[in-house]
C-alpha cells in the first residue's frame, strides 16, 4: 500500500545549537590565555674547579657593575644611574684601545679596554639587591651588546643581528637558509663575545 | 493580471539562523585551539619584572620551571614571609631542585635533554640571595641554560 501523501519527516530545530555552542565559546573565552613567555636567555657558567693562578686579566680590560643592597649602581666605582649604563657599556666595549679591531667606532682610549674579545663586564650583586634591579641592569647590559652586534651585522651583511635571530629560531625558515644564516650569527658572536661574568653574591 | 504577482502579503520572511552555529563553532574551534589551560596554581606572588631585550620561549616541551616570592597571602600563616620557590604545584626548599631537574628531566625525550632550558618566574621584589641559590644549584645540575622570564616593558620607570 502506497503511502503517497506521506509528508517529509519535520526539521529538526537547529535553533538551540547557537546556545549550546555558545555557552562552549564562552568557557573557552574566559580560559584562554594567548601568550608565550619571553625573557632574557643567558647560559651559566660550568663549574670548574678553582685555578690556582687565574689568566692575568688587565684591569683595564674589566667593567665592573656593582649592585648594592639599595639597588644603587655603581660602575667603575663611581655611582651611575641606570639610564647612562647602556651607553657606558657601549662605550666600554666598543672602545679598541689597542687598535687591532678596525670596526670598533669608539674612542681609542688607552685608558679602557683593548678590544671587544678581551673586553669583560663583571657584574656584581648583594644576596639583598632586589631582582628586579638586577633584571633591569641586565637588560640594560644585554642591550649594550645587542646594539653592537646590530650595527656590525647591519654594516657587514644588511640585516640586523636581531632579524637574522629571528629567522634563524623561526620555524618556518627553510633548512638552507638556517645554514646560511649560521655562519653570519657565529660571525658576530666572535666579533662581539658576550663576556658578561657574575661574581656569586656577597655576603655580610 | 501579472505573472509576477504575490501570492502572500508583504511579510518579510524571517532570516534562517541556521548558519549560526557554524560561525559560532567556528569562533570555538579557535579558542578550544588556542586555550591553554592554567596547570599549576601559583602559591606565591608572582610580579615578574620588566625588560625589553627579550627573546620568545617557542617550544614548551624545552622548557622547565621554577617559580620563586614571597607566599600568597592565605598561605603565609603556614609558611612564613619570606621567599620561597615552587617547583611544579608545591612550595619546596632549594635543595629540592636537584630531584626537580632529575624528574623533568627523564619525563622527556632524551634528545632534549641538551636544549632543556629553565625559566626563572621569579618575583620583582625578591632578593638576588634565593636566585643566586637556585642558579647555583642549576650549575651543580648542569642546567645552564636559563632564561629569566619577564614581562615586556621599559626597565626604567
Amino acid at each position: 500500500m502506497a503511502r503517497k501523501n506521506r509528508e517529509a519527516p519535520p526539521e529538526v530545530n537547529a535553533g538551540s545549537m547557537a546556545d549550546i555552542a555558545f555557552l562552549l565559546l564562552i568557557f573557552f573565552l574566559v580560559t584562554t590565555t594567548i601568550q608565550t613567555d619571553q625573557g632574557i636567555t643567558r647560559k651559566l657558567p660550568p663549574i670548574q674547579p678553582e685555578l690556582d693562578d687565574p689568566p692575568p686579566i688587565k684591569e683595564k680590560n674589566i667593567f665592573t657593575v656593582l649592585i648594592n643592597r639599595n639597588d644603587q649602581l655603581l660602575v667603575e666605582d663611581k655611582l651611575m644611574d641606570l639610564r647612562e649604563l647602556r651607553q657606558a657599556a657601549i662605550e666600554f666595549l666598543d672602545n679598541g684601545g689597542d687598535g687591532s679591531c678596525a670596526y670598533c667606532k669608539g674612542a681609542r682610549n688607552e685608558a679602557s679596554s683593548d678590544n671587544p674579545d678581551k673586553a669583560i663586564i663583571s657584574l656584581q650583586n648583594d644576596a639583598e639587591t632586589s631582582y628586579k634591579a638586577y633584571i633591569a641592569v641586565q637588560n640594560e647590559l644585554v642591550a649594550a651588546y645587542y646594539f653592537l652586534r646590530d650595527r656590525e651585522c647591519k654594516a657587514r651583511y644588511g640585516k640586523t643581528f636581531r632579524e637574522l635571530e629571528a629567522m634563524f629560531d623561526d620555524p618556518k625558515t627553510k633548512e638552507a637558509q638556517r645554514n646560511r644564516i649560521e655562519p653570519i650569527i657565529k660571525d658576530i658572536q666572535t666579533l662581539f663575545p658576550q663576556k658578561l661574568s657574575e661574581a656569586e653574591p656577597k655576603r655580610n | 493580471m501579472s505573472k509576477f504577482k504575490k501570492k502572500k502579503g508583504g511579510e518579510v520572511p524571517a532570516i534562517s539562523t541556521a548558519s549560526l552555529p557554524d560561525i559560532v563553532f567556528m569562533l570555538l574551534f579557535f579558542f578550544m585551539v588556542a586555550t591553554v589551560l592554567k596547570d599549576n596554581d601559583l602559591k606565591i606572588q608572582n610580579n615578574l619584572p620588566k625588560a625589553d631585550q627579550v627573546t620568545k620561549l617557542e617550544k614548551k616541551d624545552r622548557v622547565m620551571f621554577i617559580f620563586a616570592g614571597k607566599p600568597h597571602e592565605k598561605y603565609r600563616k603556614q609558611y612564613g614571609e619570606g621567599a620561597r620557590i615552587q617547583l611544579n604545584d608545591r612550595l619546596s626548599e632549594v635543595s629540592d631542585i636537584r630531584n626537580f631537574i632529575l624528574s623533568e628531566r627523564a619525563a622527556r625525550n632524551p634528545e632534549l635533554e641538551k636544549v632543556l632550558t629553565t625559566a626563572l618566574k621569579v618575583d620583582k621584589d625578591a632578593k638576588m640571595g634565593l636566585v643566586g641559590e637556585i642558579k647555583q644549584e642549576l650549575r651543580k645540575m648542569d642546567a645552564l641554560k636559563i632564561n629569566y622570564t619577564t614581562t615586556k616593558g621599559s626597565v626604567i620607570d
